[in-house]
């Protein structure tokens, strides 16, 4: 029922529509779920957990332990929603959980009648047998019984968002003490960031009657929130909780952006996820007032008092016209005032404590030294009975307000590990238990507003380290409240209302032996609510501390851990869905492989092409099979570009691949090509590539696809830590060139085609050549067993020089290749990849022993020669295996016995790593690893494949099923090929139209100039009077600015340098793709993806960090930002930064 | 967490790679025998309290840094670039 003259928080002059359960009902702008649920007379509003008891709201705020519903918002339902955290707008759609058919009649409420049987553990000890019954039959009819809300299992697709903010002081909590500290902290130029997880400031003040500062206080709160939206350096956020507290000042905060709304718009996040760093922070969560667990204290209508006073005063609500109340202090008296203002005085007074005085004029029945014994009414508080010494009293009562007194809401500040300590009648933080935060106000333990506002402010000028006189706003004082945690009295008292943890339970577990305090938690599941057991966690430690015979101090509480709330997953994995969470790498043939309906294959983040389907083919191994005889008959052209590339530099290149490789690179001659072997500190095998010496101090170094990460963090490793005497200088190059391979008997006439005169290069030869006009590089690699090259250019030709070499293909007989056929060559020609290098291989196991150096060290090379690790027939050795069974299809991943032992694992002699159909041989083909397996050639072996059910007959043979002399790859190459003159044209690495929402610019840069700068030989290197960068910053001349861009080098944008004194010079111009960001909010839409404290950046600037999941460079420009990440990103960075910007314009 | 890079300053761990123990700085020579090799690559001290560890920031600067932390109270007590450490 509505109460008039009280309700600020309502705009009774609109009315709202809503339905509940679906029924139409009506509240007002302002209103929650809960306080128009009320004023409904919707007593009732959920089925408990277990034993599907009707309940009703206890609480008025974040702590509801009750009041769970599904909320059917603008993305679809969401369950387990506060009612007294969710705001009311017109169309609000809500549906209650846990009952079957309806909350009025629930078929499962039977439960409740067994309940002498379902006590806690009660699972574990009926549904023990037959133990198969468990998993089948016990277990899902358990959970169905037993529950919430209940997910809708279809996809969400909330639009969440994430954020990361920095301040000098973080303030949880926006009632009184967190109003303060704010606000003494902006006063003295600090920046602020206050959070409040509900939608309106002023806690507690929102649901009393009373003055600071001489005016109401939820006006004086409203007036300071204007105070703090007004200056520049507080960010004032409501309906954000601050979920959990982490390392070094690190928060977690969930923002409610667009999912309070009727409407949000369209590009409007749900929520947003934010990581706050903070200097300090002020812990001002306040309290919240505890249940007291006395028979039938789970009856709908059974209320906290402090939620019965917030209702009447912030909503116009009473529960119920007649009200008792119970409790053991001021509370007790305030909410009897309260009620009698309002000319509805309570039916009953209950105070517990022995003579306690009548609340100063109310006009009510009294009882001293009294206990709430039952309460009667199953769908409703119908009345109470109250027992005073040996007298029993029934009186009629629709509400029973209970004021047990106040639990302060410490637990984020014992996330880091700290335990509450017990001390005055209260469990509070230890000091320090967080680095830099202070806690005030009623969190603090402290009552009353003055003693709130007081150490509020104080709290602040302790975090910074303030000077100056604090302005204090005259408020009341109040007193301490004391009330039983429990009455012990027969009947059922309920602690944990979420999980319908009775004081029995507790008992039950102390009884058991599960004495402790997680113990208990763990058998009764007290606390595990999705409340957390904020209402009821004390005083069911009162009650295990009494059934052991234990103090409340030495009982303690359980830990605390992050979330604080509950946070959907969907909230707290913001920006890790699809592109976010995998950028998508792009090669410069993309486009025109897609054209060409060649299907996608994932390499590491890479796509490439899996095959290139032509008319008349029907299955990828039509395809396949035509791609492998092109490239050994005719000509096969293939993107080889996502392979690492790293250019090594300097008078230690030499000494540091040496070091890297098993094989001597310092014996490379200039313009050869060598392939080498990367092994592990543990004589493993890492990665294999080529090396390439195209200067005395120069060579480029190429890796797998998927380990160039990791290799080019080894090769830092090298050469920062094992070897920092070395004067070189190593950068990733992988995505300035675009390189193909092009492979076969014609592969000659179509380098023709482009080359105008190719190099005459031997086998692993390598040369720079002028391709149509670009400066390109050529290599004679092959992995195909073909006479091959390899053909690179910078990134910006790759499109048209794919396009011109799969023309000259065409014309030649041959075509465009993909990851099949390229997989299908490799094999045939007993070439391994990470199939075989697989991890726990040597260099001897693959047959390349021999490859490492006896006349130098190299990492891995101690190891490798351990016994055990080095070469022997203990060892399983790469092989060939042949298919010679009735099943001709092998499959990687079958064990290899010999033939006529039983399949089980202690008989594998072997196991198979690559498979495929060799349209070559006309013969399925494996490689594979066999103990001993290179003295076993010939041997026939039976093949089991156990998870495909395969079982065959294979024979080992040498790895290298075709041409094992060599000569297609090293032979003389014929054809000329006819130079077409072509001209390779530059290619955008992306073209966007620029975008501007909120005020913001985003665009794509113009591609410019970008040279690294690296120094050798610790030279003080200056560039057209640029001095070379300290960390972090840039030095600009004319166009030109040379930016610091990691350790020891620098990029310069906007020039090139020529030679360069005293630096290697590599030119980066195609690797990176610049963004602008511009206008006012630009660092606010850029804190969505980067975890940067942009706002204090100075122009020029320059940090290396991330882009969502993407590498960053970054310089701060006038007007904003420069961003510059990978070419092959580019599309899904300019899809995250559109995303950003949109998602942070429309809060506007 | 956050790590204090002696060249970037300040940053999320997120872009950083804890890597082990800090021993995997002073590799033995070729011949300094079993023992010391198996120190060198399995052996780690561990502590419960101060620890030196390496960590790489790769999405940063790409230097290998060598993070003095105390692995009980998580406190970091100093960044140094392994570079100067390895010297």
């Amino acid at each position: 029922m509505r109460v008039q003259g009280r309700g600020h928080a309502l705009d009774r002059g609109r009315s709202l529509p809503f339905s509940f359960d679906g029924q139409m009902m009506h509240g007002h702008p302002g209103d929650t779920l809960a306080s128009a649920l009320l004023a409904n007379d919707q007593r009732v509003i959920a089925r408990s957990f277990k034993y599907h008891r009707p309940r009703g709201l206890f609480s008025a705020g974040p702590e509801e332990p009750n009041g769970l519903v599904t909320v059917r918002g603008p993305w679809g339902p969401v369950p387990n929603q506060r009612a007294t955290m969710a705001e009311l707008y017109e169309g609000f759609c809500a549906v209650s959980q846990n009952r079957w058919p309806s909350l009025g009649f629930d078929v499962l409420g039977v439960n409740d009648l067994a309940h002498p049987w379902l006590g806690a553990g009660f699972y574990y000890k009926t549904f023990m047998w037959p133990p198969k019954f468990w998993l089948k039959l016990y277990e899902p009819f358990i959970r169905r019984a037993a529950g919430i809300g209940a997910l809708s299992r279809e996809h969400d697709d909330t639009p969440q968002e994430k954020a990361f903010a920095f301040c000098d002081l973080l303030v949880i909590g926006g009632g009184p003490a967190g109003l303060m500290a704010a606000r003494e902290a902006g006063r003295a130029g600090k920046r602020v960031i206050l959070c409040d997880e509900q939608s309106g400031f002023g806690g507690r003040l929102l649901g009393e009657r009373e003055e600071v500062g001489g005016m109401p206080g939820h006006l004086w709160a409203a007036g300071v929130v204007a105070e703090l939206e007004a200056m520049p350096n507080v960010r004032v956020m409501a309906r954000t909780c601050v979920t959990g507290v982490y390392d070094h000042g690190t928060f977690a905060a969930v923002e409610r952006v667009g999912e309070h709304l009727a409407k949000p718009g369209a590009d409007l996040p749900a929520t947003c996820f934010w990581r706050i760093v903070a200097g300090a922070s002020v812990l001002a969560t306040g309290a919240v007032e505890r249940m007291v667990a006395f028979p039938g204290n789970d009856r709908p209508g059974v209320m906290a008092g402090g939620a019965v006073r917030s209702y009447l005063n912030r909503w116009g609500v009473l529960a119920g016209p007649r009200v008792a109340v119970f409790g053991g202090g001021a509370g007790v008296a305030r909410t009897a005032r309260e009620l009698a203002a309002v000319g509805l005085p309570p039916v009953a007074v209950i105070d517990s404590r022995a003579g306690a005085e009548a609340p100063e004029g109310v006009e009510a029945p009294f009882f001293a030294g009294a206990q709430v014994a039952a309460v009667q009414g199953r769908m409703g508080v119908q009345s109470v009975t109250v027992q005073a010494g040996r007298t029993r009293e029934k009186i009629g009562a629709d509400v029973l307000a209970v004021c047990g007194g106040w639990v302060p809401q410490v637990q984020l500040a014992t996330h880091l590990g700290a335990k509450p300590e017990w001390r005055d009648g209260l469990f509070l933080a230890p000091d320090g238990a967080v680095p830099g935060m202070v806690v005030a106000g009623a969190a603090a333990g402290l009552a009353g507003t003055a003693e709130a506002l007081r150490s509020g402010a104080e709290a602040a000028v302790k975090a910074l380290g303030l000077t100056g006189d604090v302005e204090l706003p005259e408020a009341e004082d109040g007193p301490r409240e004391e009330a039983p945690h429990f009455v012990d009295l027969k009947g059922r008292a309920f602690l944990d209302m979420g999980n319908d943890v009775t004081v029995k339970d507790i008992r039950l577990a102390a009884q058991e032996g599960f004495a402790r305090a997680e113990h208990t938690k763990r058998y009764t599941t007290q606390g595990m609510a999705p409340d957390q057991g904020r209402v009821s966690g004390e005083a069911a430690m009162a009650v295990l501390a009494e059934a052991t015979g234990r103090t409340l101090a030495e009982t303690g509480l359980t830990t605390h851990r992050p979330p604080f709330a509950p946070v959907s997953i969907g909230a707290m994995g913001a920006g890790g869905r699809g592109k976010g969470f995998a950028p998508v790498r792009e090669t410069t043939s993309h486009a025109a492989t897609v054209e060409a309906g060649a299907p996608m294959v994932e390499a590491g983040l890479w796509y490439r092409a899996s095959y290139f389907p032509r008319e008349g083919e029907s299955t990828w191994r039509e395809a396949c099979d035509r791609e492998v005889r092109m490239v050994r008959e005719a000509v096969g052209v293939c993107d080889v570009s996502t392979l690492g590339k790293i250019d090594v530099q300097g008078p230690g290149a030499a000494a540091l691949l040496d070091l890297l490789y098993t094989g001597k690179m310092s014996g490379l001659k200039e313009g050869r090509v060598r392939y080498g072997l990367m092994l592990r500190e543990d004589g493993h095998v890492m990665d294999d590539g080529t090396v390439a010496r195209l200067g005395a101090e120069h060579y480029l170094v190429t890796t797998t696809t998927g380990a160039a990460g990791p290799v080019m963090r080894h090769v830092d490793f090298a050469a920062q830590v094992l070897a920092p005497e070395l004067d070189v200088q190593a950068i990733s190059v992988t995505e300035h060139w675009a390189q193909f391979a092009v492979a076969g008997p014609r592969a000659r006439a179509v380098l023709g085609a482009v080359v105008q005169e190719v190099p005459d290069l031997p086998f692993m030869g390598c040369a720079a050549v002028d391709v149509a006009g670009v400066a390109g590089r050529l290599f004679r690699i092959s992995f195909s067993g073909e006479a091959g090259w390899e053909l690179a250019v910078p990134a910006r030709y790759g499109a048209a020089l794919w396009a011109a070499l799969v023309a000259a293909a065409e014309a030649e007989g041959g075509g465009a290749y993909g990851m099949e056929a390229l997989n299908v060559l490799r094999i045939e020609k007993g070439f391994v990849t990470h199939a075989e290098i697989h991890g726990r291989v040597t260099a001897g196991d693959v047959g390349l022993g021999g490859m490492v150096s006896p006349s130098k060290d190299c990492i891995g090379k101690v190891m490798s020669q351990r016994e055990g690790l080095a070469d022997g027939p203990h060892r399983e050795q790469l092989v060939g295996l042949r298919a010679v069974g009735a099943v001709k299809a092998l499959s990687a991943g079958a064990f290899l016995f010999d033939e006529g032992a039983e399949a089980t694992r202690v008989n594998a002699q072997g196991y198979t790593t690559s498979a495929c159909w060799s349209p070559t041989l006309e013969s399925g083909i494996a490689l594979g690893f066999v103990k001993d397996g290179r003295a076993r050639h010939g041997e026939r072996m039976s093949f089991v494949d156990h998870l495909r059910d395969v079982r065959t007959v294979v024979e080992v043979c040498d790895p290298v099923f075709l041409d094992p002399e060599g000569t297609r790859m090293r032979g003389p190459v014929e054809g000329e090929g006819n130079w077409g003159s072509p001209s390779l044209k530059a290619a955008a690495p992306l073209v966007r139209e620029a975008v501007e929402a909120g005020g913001v610019q985003l665009s794509v840069l113009e591609p410019r100039p970008m040279f690294a700068v690296l120094p050798l030989g610790g030279a003080k290197v200056t560039l057209g009077g640029m001095g070379f960068p300290a960390p972090g910053e840039s030095a600009a001349k004319g166009v030109a600015r040379l930016c610091w861009w990691g350790a020891g080098q620098a990029m310069l944008i906007g020039a090139e340098p020529g030679r360069v004194k005293g630096a290697a010079v590599v030119d980066q111009s195609d690797a990176w793709v610049g963004f602008a960001l511009e206008g006012a909010g630009a660092a606010e839409v850029l804190a969505r993806l980067v975890p940067l404290e942009l706002e204090t950046m100075a122009d020029g600037a320059v940090a290396r960090s991330l882009l969502g999941h993407m590498p960053l460079a970054l310089v701060r420009t006038g007007a904003g930002f420069a961003l510059y990440t990978f070419r092959s990103m580019a599309g899904t960075a300019w899809g995250e930064l559109e995303h950003a910007l949109r998602g942070v314009a429309a809060r506007a | 967490m956050r790590v204090a890079c002696p060249l970037c300053g300040d940053r999320d761990s997120r872009e950083f790679t804890p890597v082990g123990g800090a021993e995997l700085v002073a590799r033995p020579a070729p011949e300094a025998g079993a023992e010391a090799w198996d120190d060198y690559l399995h052996n780690r001290v561990n502590a419960c309290g101060p620890s030196q560890e390496l960590w790489y920031h790769g999405a940063g600067c790409a230097s290998w840094l060598v993070v003095e932390r105390d692995t009980a109270s998580h406190e970091v007590l100093g960044v140094t670039l392994a570079r100067e450490v390895a010297r």
